[in-house]
């Protein structure tokens, strides 16, 4: 591989700072799984089709299987291994997914998610349409979406009743 | 098995995996890496069919991290994929026979330096003829890729007297149908590590359904012995059939490439090679004919069914059979003459996705039906209510159908809930959208039946810790679907043990004896027996020790009741792990093998006569459509559905597997489109072969109908597959209902239906 001089990324990711001299090809989802081995996050395509690689850059959803890890620099980086909460608790959006029946492969479950997550940080209480719409780019091949709609609608709730947190 | 009412069995618990899968904490296999492991990158045939004459790897050994180039040669063992009929090698010698072979791999200190130097691979080869069309395949100049004529299979099922019957019937109606490629595109893509051990022995990971195919696999290509192969299955992303040959193939390759580099070896696929190498549904191609006298009696079924195998055989004939023995519908009909092909084409192979070669002759008879149903005057539901198999009639292949069989309550359901005999051909739309409602009925035969029953075995494993936990191992695989969870209830409820205290892993070849592959929706029924059966001995021993504990507390002798990991009697209560604990201080045997084998099946090749399949799952299907005739885009706005699985383990993960089942089945019927162009796949990638999205589901209403199943765990029968095979003929026909365009070949395209009712107009 070519040498070139490798620029530094400065981020926060899950609440803790990194800073790391990286190849300024290097996709953010690579950066996730191979160099801070954050496997969480999962890669269906590579190429923006399937939405199993989002996670959140300052409060978006974002494809991180298409976006430059270089881009993320002092930037806030939530993945899925993010939301645990203090005492290692499932976040409402997790439990609710197990709960309703959400996963199956589980292969999207973390980008879906994330972009359920991005929706809610955006607009507590979607309507169904407005779901559907966030979760567009989010393929999942086994559960019909239905029982995964009714978890966002059961977190959103939850997460309104704590006041968002 | 006991008085006691069920506790967990029919109980929507939540499944074992979920919070794992949700959190990111569950593995799959392009999770794990190793030291010292080495990266494999695939070098594809470029042309549909080439001689090799061999590789200019030079420019490839320049890149950084370049280790080696495996290919045929490296093979130690017999070159030849053991898949039905072992026409597939590991990795072909001098010919290729399709676009995307893989031809050999290159192994790297990284990915990506491993595909940058496969890319930089030459292939040195020669063009030869190919052939792309199944029925051009079938004539006589084709070019030879299989045999002397291109057939890989097929079969014939003949019953009564055809000809005659179709000469004396009221009414004939007959029709050509076609059925493009469908692709799995599981999220997770094919992917293995493989990882040399001392003495010749080889270890595999991999994501899989059918962890013994890969075994028998990858024995072959090392040529070593069965007990120096283990394969472990890890979490796996999807499968649908799409993980159920070719992993093997992906396995072996790995393996291979360990072999020779003395290293741990990931293969792992990009969405684009695994779209143009790996298994998909076969195109297909059906003339029928129905036959029917003026009250609607079906008399005769007549059809020629060609399915496009692909280059090499692999599930092809099994495929073909299936779709074979289904061909007619779930009717009664005494005069059936059905003939079917699997050609062999110079396009990758096809093989095994949900449903098996029955979604598309599902297709063909059942628009057919409403055809019949439009020349007899008579309403389509209603028809097919007059002629669906019932308790005690016979099938096609001359099969008596037994008492677990609710088609006609499955049809009754849709019936109602849709609001048929008001709504149908009644639906108001808006403007230039159309609305319309279609139905369709299937079976499905659970299990593999007559085309595979010397693999219709399984295995199971469990062991009672002495602190009451207890683990369980099968040999057919998780991939989604919820067989952990289903065949933990089926453990904690016939140990009474509580559900949240078992424990199921992936399938690990070295824990449980080659228990068939994981397909048919045969888990729930074969597993789930043999895990009954390796509970059964645990059972007694620990419903003993805890009659004797109750006694010692002071409940008087007799009965005792058994529920939610409690034993009761006399207000006294013993808990699942006290009992337990109690047997290991008796030193009992607290870990059992069970087995579980298929009944016999009595089907005659020759004359396709006979009991083809243990039981069968049936299920009915309304669709509610809209049609912009000004573009001839199809949506489905609502599908009702009702299945009959002898009895919902969970039925939560029933409702599940009817969700994801159904829209697989709308994406088959309108947009998933695979298109190939002189030997070349075009459309390798998820934009353009188009998906359902969240934006595509429709509402659901979908219902159970248990008709319990005697020899089923707990009653219950498979049926996984069958959600996604009524769908698209439902729709099919709900939009000839809604616009009066009737579009014989799927998927229904918007051009297509335009087309149609362009020529209507
Ligand atoms: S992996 Fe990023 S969108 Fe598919
Ligand atoms: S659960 Fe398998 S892709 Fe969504």
């Amino acid at each position: 591989m070519k040498k070139t001089a490798a620029p530094m990324l400065k981020c926060v990711v899950n609440g803790v700072k990194v800073s790391r001299a990286i190849d300024s090809g290097l996709t953010l989802s690579d950066f996730l799984r191979g160099e801070l081995h954050l496997t969480g996050t999962k890669t269906g395509c590579n190429q923006g089709e399937c939405g199993a690689c989002v996670v959140v850059v300052d409060g978006k959803a974002v494809n991180s299987c298409l976006y430059m890890a270089v881009q993320a620099n002092g930037k806030k980086v939530i993945t899925i291994e993010g939301l645990k909460g203090k005492n290692g608790d499932p976040h409402p959006l997790v439990q609710a997914f197990a709960d309703e029946g959400a996963v199956q492969c589980g292969f999207c479950t973390p980008g879906m998610i994330m972009s359920a997550y991005a929706l809610l940080l955006a607009n507590p209480a979607p309507s169904r349409a407005e779901i559907k719409q966030a979760l567009s780019g989010n393929i999942c091949r086994c559960t019909g979406y239905e029982m995964i709609f009714s978890a966002v609608e059961k977190a959103a709730g939850l997460l309104r009743g704590r006041g968002g947190k | 098995m006991s008085d006691n009412p069920l506790f967990c069995v029919g109980k929507s618990v939540t499944r074992k995996d979920a919070l794992a899968k949700a959190s990111g904490e569950a593995l799959y296999i392009d999770d794990y890496s190793y030291g010292g492991m080495l990266h494999a990158a695939a070098v594809r045939s470029p042309r549909p069919h080439i001689r090799i004459k061999g590789f200019d790897a030079r420019a490839a050994e320049k890149v950084a991290g370049f280790v080696m180039l495996v290919s045929a040669a490296d093979i130690p063992g017999k070159n030849i994929w053991p898949v039905v009929k072992e026409d597939c090698p590991f990795f072909p010698e001098t010919e290729s026979r399709f676009q995307g072979e893989t031809l050999a791999l290159v192994l790297a200190e990284t990915r990506l330096a491993a595909r940058e130097a496969a890319a930089k691979v030459k292939v040195l080869c020669a063009e030869l003829p190919f052939v792309e069309d199944p029925l051009a395949a079938l004539e006589k100049s084709a070019p030879k890729i299989y045999g002397g004529n291109n057939v890989f299979s097929s079969y014939v099922i003949k019953r009564g007297d055809v000809e005659e019957a179709i000469r004396s019937a009221d009414a004939v109606v007959e029709g050509v149908f076609t059925t493009n490629y469908q692709v799995h595109v599981y999220l997770e893509t094919q992917g293995a590590i493989a990882f040399p051990e001392a003495g010749g022995a080889m270890t595999v990971y991999g994501s899989l359904q059918c962890p013994y195919y890969a075994h028998d696999a990858v024995a072959q290509a090392l040529n070593i012995t069965h007990n120096k192969v283990r394969i472990v299955q890890r979490v796996t992303g999807g499968g649908f059939g799409g993980k159920e040959d070719v992993p093997a193939l992906v396995a072996a390759h790995a393996a291979i490439a360990a072999r020779k580099s003395g290293r741990p070896v990931k293969l792992v696929y990009e969405r684009d090679e695994d779209f143009i190498s790996m298994s998909r549904r076969h195109p297909s191609w059906t003339r029928m004919v129905y036959a029917a006298r003026k009250d609607g009696a079906i008399t005769a079924c007549k059809a020629k069914y060609v399915l496009d195998g692909g280059a090499y055989a692999t599930l092809s004939p099994i495929v073909l059979w299936r779709g074979t023995v289904h061909a007619a519908g779930p009717y009664k009909i005494e005069n059936v003459s059905v003939e079917s092909f699997a050609a062999a084409t110079n396009k990758a192979p096809c093989g095994a996705y949900r449903g098996f070669g029955q979604p598309q002759i599902c297709f063909a008879n059942e628009s057919l039906l409403d055809k019949l149903a439009e020349k007899l005057g008579m309403d389509p539901l209603e028809l097919r209510l007059k002629n669906i198999l019932r308790p005690g009639d016979k099938t096609i292949t001359g099969q008596v159908i037994t008492g677990s069989c609710g088609l006609e309550e499955a049809l009754v359901s849709v019936r109602e809930k849709s609001g048929w005999a008001k709504r149908r051909g009644r639906l108001a739309g808006e403007g230039a959208v159309k609305k319309g409602l279609g139905v369709s009925a299937n079976y499905y035969g659970v299990g593999l039946g007559a085309g595979g029953k010397y693999l219709d075995r399984a295995g199971a494993h469990v062991s009672v810790s002495k602190d009451g936990s207890v683990y369980a191992a099968v040999g057919n695989t998780e991939m989604g679907q919820g067989a952990q969870t289903v065949l933990s209830q089926i453990a904690a409820e016939t140990l009474n043990c509580p559900y949240d205290g078992v424990r199921m892993t992936e399938v690990d070849t070295s824990r449980v004896p080659d228990s068939g592959p994981t397909v048919a929706s045969r888990t729930t029924l074969m597993s789930g027996n043999a895990v009954i059966d390796a509970c059964k001995p645990l059972r007694g021993r620990i419903f003993k020790a805890a009659r004797e504990l109750l006694s010692a507390k002071g409940a008087p002798e007799g009965a005792m009741e058994a529920s939610g990991g409690e034993f009761r009697a006399g207000g006294k209560t013993v808990s699942f792990s006290e009992a337990v604990k109690e047997c290991w201080a008796q030193r009992l045997k607290m870990a059992e093998h069970g087995w579980y084998a298929a009944p016999k099946t009595s089907f005659l090749p020759e004359n396709g006569q006979g009991d083809a399949y243990v039981t069968y799952a049936y299920s009915a299907n309304v669709a509610e459509v809209a049609v912009d005739t000004e573009t001839g885009a199809v949506r489905v706005e609502k599908l009702y559905a009702a299945h009959d699985l002898g009895r919902a383990v969970n039925p939560r993960l029933a409702l599940g597997q009817m969700h994801g089942g159904a829209l697989q089945g709308i994406g088959y019927a309108l947009s998933e489109n695979l298109v190939y162009k002189d030997g070349a796949l075009l459309n390798p990638n998820m934009s353009d072969y188009v998906l359902p999205s969240s934006m595509e589901t429709p509402e659901f209403d979908c219902s159970t109908i248990e008709r319990p199943y005697e020899d089923g765990p707990y009653a219950a029968k498979g049926f996984g597959e069958t959600p996604l095979i009524g769908p698209a003929p439902a729709i099919a026909n709900a939009v000839k209902d809604a616009c009066g365009a009737r579009v014989p070949g799927l998927p229904l395209m918007p051009e297509k239906v335009w087309g149609r009712l362009k020529d209507k107009a």
